[in-house]
């Protein structure tokens, strides 16, 4: 992945879900999560996927590599092609080889993604030796990384563990994790969701920040509609398991069609219309 | 009526373990109350349990005593079945009382905190540092050996578990935004903590309950066997052994067969336990995932 | 750490305290006499009565009455009432035995406990995880004395193997390695009978501990990361599940201590659980408070050790 490529969008898709369909078992019976959705992501792009909670944005993101354990989850359909392979059909040996060195990822809370027990050296140690065994775990060969995210002492972040560090610099020591494995795709799920709205602010320009430096392909996901303009080049609106909107960002959100994403739009409060009360979704949503 | 009963075999098909400890539970409860109603109206089936027959002494199971007979020809499947009597009388009497004394305890010290709880939580740890057999053993025997005092002993030195438990419990449910909601919303202290922390704990307090019994059973039947359970001549299933224990090299039917019922029983309640954490879990998580 | 240290003293001190006045009001407050002997005994002359009750600070208040059993406790001069010989020094006698056996006990339930659960975790919800959860459940509802016995008449009785006492008798070993290994023989079923019920049930903490910690966000990032399955589970999971582990053994430690009482008259293992249910036995109050004390500090020791440990293994936690 080098810098010339990254701001042309080359034309074969690097991550295309056709038609995926996830349901939970439970005690009750199964209960549907996803009803057949369809993206694709091109090479160097970013995708949002944005959505209320509960709409099944997080369960997509975490089913690209068969993350969750089946049962409960179950793979009632589709495929989920990565450079031309289905891994929804993959056998867990060979899909550990996409996971983190192809399709790295960012979770919401940082402070529950790292292991309280190791320190962050231990951790990036780990990872690194795990995906890039060509190179030496030396301190050497992690403190880019570090440098990278834009963390101030790296050396010092290196001796801590996770719980000395702030959420900001947790989400931060994340990102490098992701970075050292040198992905080809990173997927966000609400990865400022916990922070302070400051430390929002810096995290989302860092990953704008690394998109540009590395043509970083990056699926955004999100529930924060207002974030999404600056970030990312297409948006996908998901509703209770379906995708109700789809298209590139600057057409979404000036020309909703559907007619829960205008009201997701008119929810966004804006300094330059005055208004006595936020408007909410209502049951906008409930007509499908 | 075909419904529910199609209902229960479903449910029973997918948890045997519980089809299992419940059969084997209400089974030993209808035996209790059979044996007491029909001694009651004097009718002693198969036999008399005191009844002596210096003739028939340490015979081995035949066909007329299907348990063999003891040191005084007393027919041993005769005192099983009045033991069971006193085995489940002691096991859900005794957990009744550290049950109750648990939660009182654990909840207060939940709720209120701070140097009450510290004075609470001490005094458990102090109690929890006996070696707990031990001390119900010199308790019941300074009190002297009896069936009231074996349930007092064994409840009121049983709780201290429970109150941990249960307070940790409290001390979670307190933090959840549910709780403060109600409380800023003015709710009595006994709203609180009847309609709004207990209620919570239900599924807990379920499981204690019945993991409560066996333990009771347990110890009763260790104390019978050291001889400061329930006094002879009631026929408790420790007692048996522990009467059989000099001869148990030539009557092995002495030992065997009570210690099988013990293990029985206790294993059952176990598993009932058991299942029930497993069916709360699983609703738990499926909670969880249904975001 | 000498903060720690200095809070933990002090707290194990006022536990100790606790302890003493708990086990010393439930023998003055329970009903019957204080005498070995019956109150009505004609044969007891008024006179040795009145020796008895000075020598046991009978004659004086219950507060003065309980501090005066501790300074002779702690200046050594507490003696049993059935001989006469200073409690502290009985003990004593009978410590090596019942340290040997239960700590064998100890590394036995914590060795196999760790591997039932890492078992019984490993194959979460299929039928290997059915059948060592219902070998935990069997192991828990086993009466020891029941089991004890049967073992009996089928090693001593049947193949007549020595199993009973600290040593085979009437064997003149070659060498000490083989009188070691005869002790140790017959260490091993006292213990192990110890053992099955801590085992279980730290078999199901384990179980229960790494059901949690599999649920935790760290694990779904391990897995993301792309480590194995086994890696996961044995680097990750089963060290922080290690952590509610250890307080729970603190709990397990007066449970393997009361039931030396059973086993050691089953196995006529002279240690402390004999010499526990002789003074049950005789009704002897000096003996049975300083027991009880006794086996409290020990407890006590055992839990400042689970600290330490906790510690070792939690960056989180800091000893101050």
């Amino acid at each position: 992945m080098t810098s010339a490529t990254s701001l042309s969008l080359s034309k074969e898709p690097l991550l295309q879900v056709v038609d995926l369909q996830l349901a939970f078992s439970t005690n009750q019976g199964v209960s549907p999560a996803v009803l057949g959705i369809s993206f694709s992501l091109n090479k160097g792009s970013t995708l949002a996927l944005v959505g209320e909670s509960g709409s099944g944005k997080s369960v997509t993101a975490l089913s690209m590599t068969r993350l969750l354990p089946s049962p409960p989850l179950l793979y009632q359909g589709g495929h989920v092609f990565f450079q031309g392979v289905d891994l929804l059909s993959l056998s867990e040996k060979k899909l550990r080889k996409y996971r983190w060195r192809r399709i790295a990822y960012v979770f919401q809370e940082a402070s529950r993604s790292l292991n309280p027990l190791y320190s962050i050296r231990s951790q990036l140690a780990e990872t690194l030796k795990l995906h890039r065994p060509d190179l030496p775990t030396s301190d050497r060969e992690i403190l880019p990384w570090l440098d990278m995210v834009g963390i101030a002492r790296p050396q010092e972040c290196l001796q801590s563990y996770p719980h000395q560090l702030s959420g900001g610099m947790q989400q931060r020591v994340m990102i490098a994790m992701a970075l050292c494995a040198q992905p080809d795709l990173l997927i966000a799920d609400e990865p400022t969701t916990a922070l302070d709205v400051t430390i929002q602010a810096q995290i989302l320009t860092l990953l704008q920040r690394l998109q540009k430096e590395l043509g970083m392909t990056l699926l955004f996901i999100t529930h924060n509609l207002a974030i999404v303009s600056s970030l990312a080049h297409h948006v996908a609106v998901m509703h209770q398991g379906r995708l109700v909107e789809y298209g590139a960002t600057e057409k979404v959100l000036r020309n909703p069609e559907h007619p829960y994403t205008r009201a997701l739009l008119a929810c966004i409060p804006r300094l330059d219309r005055k208004l006595k009360r936020l408007p909410t979704i209502g049951n906008v949503g409930k007509q499908h | 009526m075909t419904t529910l009963l199609r209902r229960a075999w479903k449910f029973f098909s997918r948890y045997p373990m519980m089809a299992f400890s419940l059969s084997t539970i209400s089974s030993l409860i209808v035996i209790a109350a059979l044996t007491t109603l029909l001694s009651h109206y004097g009718i002693d089936w198969p036999r008399n349990p005191n009844e002596t027959h210096l003739n028939e002494r340490l015979l081995s199971p035949n066909w007329n005593h299907w348990l063999g007979t003891d040191h005084l020809g007393r027919d041993v499947f005769s005192r099983m079945l009045h033991g069971t009597t006193i085995s489940i009388t002691v096991g859900l009497t005794a957990m009744a009382v550290s049950l109750v004394i648990g939660v009182t305890v654990g909840t207060i010290a939940g709720y209120y905190g701070g140097k009450i709880d510290q004075l609470l939580m001490r005094s458990v740890d102090a109690l929890l540092c006996f070696p707990t057999f031990f001390l119900m053993l010199t308790t019941v025997a300074l009190l002297g050996p009896s069936l009231r005092n074996i349930i007092v002993v064994l409840g009121f030195l049983g709780w201290t578990a429970t109150s941990r438990l249960l307070r940790a419990e409290i001390l979670t449910l307190r933090e959840k935004p549910y709780f403060h909601a109600a409380r800023v919303l003015g709710e009595r202290r006994w709203k609180l903590i009847f309609l709004h922390l207990l209620p919570n704990t239900a599924g807990l307090i379920l499981v204690t309950a019945i993991l409560g019994v066996p333990e009771a059973i347990l110890a009763e039947a260790g104390l019978s066997f050291l001889g400061f359970g329930v006094q002879p001549p009631q026929a408790t299933w420790g007692n048996i052994i522990a009467d059989g224990k000099t001869y148990f090299l030539d009557a092995w039917w002495l030992i065997f067969f009570p210690g099988l019922a013990i293990l029985i029983t206790s294993l059952s309640f176990y598993l009932l336990g058991n299942s029930f954490l497993v069916i709360l879990e699983k609703n738990l998580a499926a909670n969880n995932y249904r975001r | 750490m000498i903060t720690f240290l200095l809070r933990r003293l002090l707290l194990s001190t006022l536990l100790l305290f606790i302890i003493s006045l708990i086990s010393f009001f439930i023998m003055t407050l329970t009903p019957g006499s204080p005498y070995p002997w019956g109150e009505m005994n004609p044969k007891v002359s008024p006179e040795l009565k009145a020796v008895f009750r000075k020598k046991f600070h009978l004659d004086r208040p219950l507060p003065l009455q309980y501090c005066s059993m501790l300074d002779d406790l702690f200046r050594g001069k507490l003696c049993s009432i059935s001989d006469d010989l200073p409690v502290l020094r009985k003990i004593f006698d009978r410590l090596p035995a019942t340290l040997s056996l239960n700590i064998t006990a100890m590394l036995l339930f914590l060795s196999f406990g760790t591997l039932l659960g890492v078992y019984s975790a490993r194959h979460l919800g299929d039928w290997k995880d059915m059948l060592a959860s219902l070998l935990a459940f069997l192991f828990i509802a086993l009466p020891s004395f029941w089991i004890a016995y049967l073992l009996i008449l089928l090693l001593v009785d049947h193949l007549g193997i020595p199993i009973l006492g600290t040593e085979s008798y009437g064997i003149d070993f070659p060498n000490l390695l083989a009188a070691w290994l005869d002790k140790i023989w017959h260490l091993m079923f006292p213990a192990l009978i110890l053992a099955l019920t801590p085992l279980a049930i730290e078999s199901r903490y384990l179980r229960a501990s790494m059901l949690e910690e599999l649920k935790e966000a760290y694990i779904l990032t391990a897995r993301a990361r792309g480590l194995s399955e086994s890696t996961i589970f044995y680097h990750h999971a089963l060290k922080n599940s290690l952590r509610p582990l250890i307080t729970n053994i603190g709990m397990l430690l007066p449970a393997l201590m009361g039931g030396t009482v059973i086993i050691e008259s089953i196995f006529a293992y002279p240690g402390m659980g004999q010499l526990g249910y002789q003074a049950v036995l005789e009704r002897d109050y000096p003996m049975l408070l300083t027991l009880n004390f006794i086996v409290a500090t020990l407890v006590l020791l055992g839990n400042f050790i689970a600290d330490l440990l906790y510690a070792l293994i939690d960056p989180r936690v800091r000893l101050d």
